[in-house]
C-alpha cells in the first residue's frame, strides 16, 4: 500500500491523531502557540459529526472536556502556558475522579505571559505537580511532528485504560514546525482503545475500585448507569467519605494504577547508549539538537549516547537508573532551569549528572550540547 | 395542597442522608420542589444530569438518584455545557448557591446565558457563604453584615434575574424557599423551557447570614421571604422608591422563540458533516 505521507504543523499532527483515535469531543480557548488544534478540529472534527466548541475561559474548557467525558465522550483539550496554570483546576479534578481527557500543552516561556512565541520546556515540573494534592500523571514528551500524531494516539489509549488526564508536552518549536507526517491507515494502528460499557448491570456497578487493582471502567452517563461523581475524597460507590482507611486507599490508588503499570505506560528511545561514556538525557525538540551532537562528539572520537523519555512521567526511573551503573557521565539539555535533571540526578546515583540550561527563548544548537559534552569529556 | 403519597423514595439516594444541611434550612425545601417537579415533567431518572459546584446547595447531587456531578467551586456550568454539547437529549439541570454560580463561577454563567443553551440553573440565593461560616458574597443586600463586612456591605449586589436575563437568558424567574407550592411550578416551567433557563430561589441561612441580621431564626427568615416578596404583576403598581429592599418574584422574562446552542450546533454539524 502507498504511504499516504503529508507536510504538516506540529499541532495539526496532533489534531490529526486525535480524529484517527477517536476523539468526539474538543473544547479549547485560544492561545499562543496551540490554538492550530482548536483551529483545526474546528472545521475537520464537526465534518465527522464531532463536537468541537470554543469556551468562555480555559477552566471551562476543560470542565467542558470533563462533563463530555463523563458522557462518554473521547475528549481533548490544547493550551499552553498560563492556559495550563488555570487548567491545574481541572486536572486534579479530573484525577481525582478518575476521568479519561487528553490535554495538550504546548510549551511557551514563562513564568505568566512570558514568551508567548518561542519554545520553552518549563511545565515539566508543572505537568507532574501543578494541580495540588497527591495524585499521580501521565504525561508524553513528542519530539518531532510525526510522533506528535502517534503519541496522541497513544495518549488517548492510555487516558482511557487508566481513567487518568494523559499531558502531551510539545513545545512552541514541534507545534509550529512542517514535517512529514506518515498518515497511518487504520489497519496500521495498533490499538484504539474505545470508551465501553460496564460488564456488570447498573445494580452492580460501581465506578471505583481501589484494591482489586484493575481499573474500573467509567459509565457513560445517561446510559442507565446511575452514579456520584465528586472530586471530594470518595468511597468506591463514589460518594463522600471521611474514613481513614477509604481515604487512605483511594490516595494510594491514584499512584498505585500508574506506578503498578509502568512498564505498560513507559516509553523511551536510545541512540547509541551501547558503549557511551557520556550520556544526554534529553526530550522534545531538544533531543532532536542532542542526536546531531552525538554524532558531532562521536566523531570526535568522544563515545556519547542519547537516552530520549517519550514518557516523562511517569519518570523512567529504573532505565536511568541502570544507565548510569555504567555511563558515569550525564548531561541534561533543557529549555528551562533544571528540571528534569533532578529527577536524573535523583536515580542516577553515582554518575556525575551536568545540567545545560538555555532559557533565552531560542532552541538548544547541537553545537552548544557539542561543546558541554566536550567540556565533560575533558573534566 | 402537596399530595402526601408522592413516593419521594424513587429520587432519593437514602443511603446518603442525612444531609448535610443544617435544621431549618431552606435548602430542603428547594430539594423537595426539584423532586417533584422533574416527577412532573416525567423523565427518566437516566436521562436527567445534576451538576453542582461547592458550597450548601452544591451538596445537593449527592443525595438524588440521577446521574450527579458535584464539580468544582464556581464550574458546575461548565460541565453542564460539556455533556450537554455532547449527548444532547440528556436533561442538564445546573444548581449553585449564589457565591458558586456569581462571584467565581459569574463568567460561566453569563456566557452559558449567552449561548442560550438548553440548562436550567437553580440559584440557591441566600446572600452568604454558609458553608465558609457567612462571608458576604455577590447578592448580599447593600448595609447588611458578614464576616468579612463586620461594619455592614458597601458594595451594590448582584439583582440574579436583571444579570440573567440581560446575558441572554430566555426563561427567567424568581421564587423563595416559603413559595414552596409556586417554586415547584417555576421549575416545572423552567425545566420545560428550552433555552437557557435560571430560576433565582431566595432561601433562608439563618444561621450564617440571619443571625448577624436579627434574624437568627429560619421563622424569622421565612418571614422575610414572604415580607419582601412582591409578585411581578403587583410590583407594576408600586413606585420604584417603596420596592428598595423587596425583590419581585414571579416569571420575570421568557423568550420562546429563540434560537438555542445545541440544537442549532447539531444542526450545522449534520449540515456539513460528511455524508
Amino acid at each position: 500500500m502507498t504511504k499516504n505521507i503529508k507536510l504538516m504543523q506540529g499541532n495539526e499532527a496532533v489534531a490529526e491523531g486525535a480524529i484517527i483515535a477517536g476523539c468526539d469531543f474538543f473544547a479549547g480557548y485560544p492561545i499562543t502557540p496551540s490554538s492550530e488544534v482548536m483551529e483545526q478540529l474546528s472545521s475537520k472534527l464537526v465534518k465527522l459529526g464531532k463536537v468541537c466548541i470554543q469556551m468562555e475561559d480555559e477552566i471551562a474548557a476543560l470542565g467542558a472536556v470533563l462533563g463530555a467525558a463523563l458522557g462518554g465522550a473521547k475528549a481533548l483539550t490544547a493550551s499552553s502556558g498560563p492556559g495550563m496554570s488555570l487548567k491545574a483546576e481541572h486536572i486534579g479534578y479530573a484525577s481525582m475522579c478518575e476521568i479519561p481527557c487528553v490535554i495538550v500543552n504546548v510549551m511557551r516561556g514563562g513564568p505568566s505571559t512570558g514568551l508567548p512565541t518561542l519554545p520553552a520546556q518549563g511545565d515539566i515540573m508543572q505537568a507532574r505537580w501543578g494541580t495540588h494534592g497527591d495524585h499521580a500523571i501521565i504525561a508524553i514528551t513528542p519530539s518531532s511532528v510525526n510522533e506528535s500524531l502517534y503519541e496522541t494516539i497513544r495518549a488517548f489509549n492510555l487516558a482511557i485504560k487508566y481513567r487518568t488526564p494523559v499531558l502531551i508536552l510539545t513545545d512552541e518549536i514541534i507545534g509550529h514546525m512542517r514535517e512529514k507526517v506518515v498518515i497511518p491507515n487504520k489497519e496500521d494502528i495498533k490499538e484504539i482503545l474505545d470508551v465501553k460499557l460496564p460488564d456488570v448491570p447498573p445494580e452492580k456497578y460501581f465506578p471505583y475500585n481501589y484494591t482489586s487493582g484493575k481499573v474500573t471502567s467509567l459509565a457513560p452517563m445517561g446510559e442507565g448507569y446511575r452514579y456520584h461523581v465528586t472530586g471530594l475524597i470518595h468511597g468506591e460507590t463514589g460518594f463522600p467519605s471521611q474514613k481513614t482507611d477509604v481515604i487512605q486507599n483511594a490516595q494510594k490508588w491514584l499512584y498505585d494504577k500508574i506506578y503498578k503499570n509502568i512498564k505498560d505506560i513507559e516509553k523511551f528511545e536510545e541512540f547509541q547508549t551501547e558503549d557511551a561514556d557520556i550520556l544526554i538525557f534529553a526530550y522534545g525538540s531538544v533531543s532532536r539538537s542532542a542526536r546531531q551532537a552525538i554524532l558531532m562528539a562521536r566523531s570526535a572520537g568522544i563515545k556519547a549516547g542519547l537516552f530520549r523519555p517519550i514518557t516523562i512521567w511517569p519518570f523512567p526511573e529504573e532505565r536511568v537508573s541502570s544507565l548510569s551503573k555504567k555511563i558515569k557521565k550525564i548531561i541534561v539539555p533543557e529549555m528551562n532551569m533544571g528540571q528534569a535533571v533532578l529527577e536524573v540526578q535523583r536515580n542516577a546515583c553515582g554518575s556525575d549528572v551536568y545540567g545545560l540550561n538555555v532559557v533565552n527563548g531560542e532552541p538548544i544548537t547541537p553545537d552548544t550540547i557539542y561543546y558541554k559534552i566536550k567540556e565533560v569529556a575533558g573534566a | 395542597m402537596p399530595n402526601k403519597k408522592f413516593d419521594y423514595d424513587k429520587y432519593l439516594r437514602k443511603n446518603t442522608l442525612p444531609h448535610i444541611w443544617c435544621p431549618g434550612c431552606g435548602d430542603g425545601i428547594i430539594l423537595k420542589s426539584l423532586i417533584r417537579a422533574i416527577d412532573k415533567c416525567g423523565y427518566s431518572k437516566d436521562d436527567v444530569v445534576i451538576t453542582s459546584g461547592i458550597g450548601c446547595a452544591s451538596r445537593l447531587p449527592g443525595y438524588v438518584d440521577f446521574n450527579t456531578i458535584h464539580t468544582t467551586h464556581g464550574r458546575a456550568l461548565t460541565f453542564a455545557v460539556g455533556i450537554k454539547m455532547y449527548k444532547p437529549r440528556l436533561k442538564v439541570i445546573t444548581v449553585s448557591g449564589d457565591g458558586d454560580a456569581l462571584a467565581i463561577g459569574g463568567n460561566h454563567f453569563i456566557h452559558a446565558a449567552r449561548r442560550n443553551i438548553d440548562i436550567t440553573m437553580i440559584v440557591f440565593n441566600n446572600y452568604t457563604y454558609g458553608m465558609t461560616g457567612g462571608q458576604s458574597s455577590p447578592t448580599q443586600p447593600l448595609g447588611t453584615f458578614s464576616t468579612t463586612t463586620p461594619f455592614g456591605s458597601v458594595e451594590g449586589p448582584f439583582d440574579v434575574c436583571n444579570l440573567a436575563q440581560a446575558a441572554g437568558a430566555t426563561w427567567v424567574g424568581r421564587s423563595t424557599s416559603y413559595h414552596a407550592v409556586q417554586l415547584e411550578k417555576f421549575i416545572v416551567n423552567a425545566l420545560n423551557h428550552k433555552g437557557f433557563s435560571v430560576l433565582d430561589v431566595i432561601t433562608n441561612c439563618h444561621i450564617s447570614y440571619g443571625r448577624r441580621n436579627k434574624m437568627k431564626s429560619p421563622v424569622e427568615m421565612i418571614h422575610y421571604q414572604k415580607d419582601k416578596a412582591v409578585n411581578v404583576r403587583s410590583s407594576e403598581n408600586i413606585a420604584p422608591e417603596n420596592m428598595a429592599g423587596k425583590f419581585k418574584t414571579g416569571i420575570l422574562y421568557e423568550n420562546k422563540g429563540a434560537q438555542e446552542f445545541s440544537e442549532e450546533y447539531y444542526k450545522v454539524l449534520n449540515a456539513v458533516k460528511i455524508k
